[in-house]
């Protein structure tokens, strides 16, 4: 991987995404004060081409917590977008303004195009369905803090695994650390063939599911996901699926490990029950938490700010 | 056939092309508005391929994107270089590692058909089959999905 940038789980090699976790933990175990000057003088443009609450206030709140400034780029409306500037042009731009660029964009790409363009490093916070890298790192930060480690986890997806980026890459991710996986969706929500044929090249071992109770006594990680209406081209199909896996204490407690522990990439509308909320599998609010210490790691890490970026070992 | 060749004074012949081939390469060459004399030949014998196409092409040379082109839609031709009615150079055609401006991204939401950028795509050889990946959305395409951008 470029250092310089982070744009895809695909250029992330195993100790590379092992340096930022373990970045990410000596990060949150540091004091708040000396955060503070880790970043101090820094500029960080967050240019969000589409609306995203969580990544973008996530993104802001770490870079501030290590010292750094934001400089927003103003709603669409308001931009030389509107005028006819080209995507390349702005970030031309915003690159003398600033010392890193976070780019969401609606398109494939745009921020492979972005780091292609900018002399200055750049973060990719979701380009529309292709990556969203910092989604995966705190994903799999949440699973090894929890776990120990992330060798040998048993893992249900369970939703939309045919539209779902997090899916997609997470998959990707932890194909690096021989993972039983359980695929739980609809048929016609199912993960993409060249996917599973991925898996099956690397030896990683699946099974493709329709009901979570085949496997629910099996997993460490129940990683669920929405099923996403402004994904379905046919409002018909969406509505032959929607709220076909929906979880709460009665179908959960006592019929799962003690310790597994369940995981959403948030917003959720109706697939976790709230009186899951308070229980000890719950760890989707921790796991938006632990945003702030991976996309820390994330952006001092493109900013050539670590001298000696611990390594952590898996157990 | 030999003898065609041969009356060639100076030009290109593209030769050992696979049938379904003969007319995308063609068009890709823009052929149709080309004012000197072309020949196109289908459904000749070959060894090779059974049944094969053969261009010919007077007074013509062919650009590095141009072969680059015919690289990715028919790899296996032959391209005689005709000096004063002789072979002068036989090019076998390799694929780039990286092709640059060729070929259409099929992905509708890639950000290569949005802006005014070239396409840029890597070759990789999956099971013995090229396929080629998107550098901006990382979508792979396979051989038969291939859709050349406009020269």
């Amino acid at each position: 991987m470029n250092q310089k940038d982070i744009i895809s789980m695909n250029d992330m090699s195993k100790e590379e995404i092992l340096n930022i976790l373990g970045l990410a933990r000596r990060i949150e175990n540091t004091s708040e004060e000396e955060k503070l000057k880790f970043l101090h003088g820094k500029i960080v443009s967050t240019l969000f081409f589409e609306p995203s609450t969580r990544t973008k206030m996530s993104f802001e709140s770490a870079a501030q917590r290590l010292g750094a400034r934001i400089l927003h780029f103003p709603p669409l409306d308001q931009t030389s977008i509107k005028k006819g500037e080209s995507f390349t042009d702005t970030i031309k731009m915003v690159e003398s303004y600033s010392d890193v660029i976070i780019v969401r964009h609606p398109h494939d790409g745009a921020a492979r195009l972005a780091a292609n363009t900018s002399e200055k490093p750049v973060l990719n916070a979701g380009d529309g369905s292709n990556q969203h890298p910092s989604q995966t790192l705190l994903d799999l930060y949440t699973i090894m803090e929890e776990k120990g480690t992330l060798k040998n986890i048993s893992i249900a997806f369970v939703g939309d695994l045919k539209y779902g980026r997090t899916v997609h890459s997470l998959v990707k991710a932890f194909s690096h650390f021989n993972p039983v996986i359980y695929f739980v969706s609809p048929e016609i929500l199912r993960m993409p063939q060249y996917l599973l044929d991925d898996l099956d090249k690397n030896n990683i071992k699946y099974e493709v599911l329709e009901d979570f109770r085949e496997c629910l006594e099996k997993i460490d990680v129940f990683y669920m996901t929405r099923i996403q209406k402004e994904r379905f081209p046919d409002v018909e199909d969406y509505e032959k699926v929607k709220g076909v896996y929906i979880i709460n204490r009665e179908n959960i407690i006592g019929k799962c490990k003690e310790d597994m522990i369940i995981l959403h990439p948030l917003p959720r509308v109706d697939e976790i029950s709230t009186d899951l909320d308070n229980t000890k599998h719950a760890l989707y609010f921790k796991q938006a938490k632990n945003g702030i210490p991976v996309r820390q790691a994330m952006l001092m890490t493109v900013l050539n700010k670590i001298e000696n970026i611990c390594k952590m070992e898996v157990q | 056939m030999e003898l065609q060749i041969t009356a060639l004074k100076n030009g290109i012949v593209i030769d050992h092309i696979p049938i379904e081939k003969t007319f995308p390469i063609v068009e890709i060459l823009h052929l149709r508005e080309y004012g000197e004399i072309v020949t196109v030949a289908c459904n000749l014998k070959s060894s090779s391929l059974g049944k094969k196409g053969l261009i010919k092409i007077e007074d013509r040379s062919l650009g590095e994107n141009e072969l680059g082109e015919i690289a990715i839609l028919a790899p296996d031709v032959t391209i005689n270089i005709i000096e004063n009615f002789k072979v002068v150079k036989k090019i076998k055609l390799a694929i780039p590692n990286e092709i640059t401006g060729l070929i259409k991204c099929n992905n509708n939401k890639c950000i290569s058909n949005h802006e005014e950028i070239e396409s840029k795509f890597i070759k990789i050889v999956d099971e013995d089959k090229i396929k080629y990946k998107c550098f901006y959305c990382e979508r792979v395409i396979a051989e038969n999905e291939i859709e050349l951008k406009p020269l």
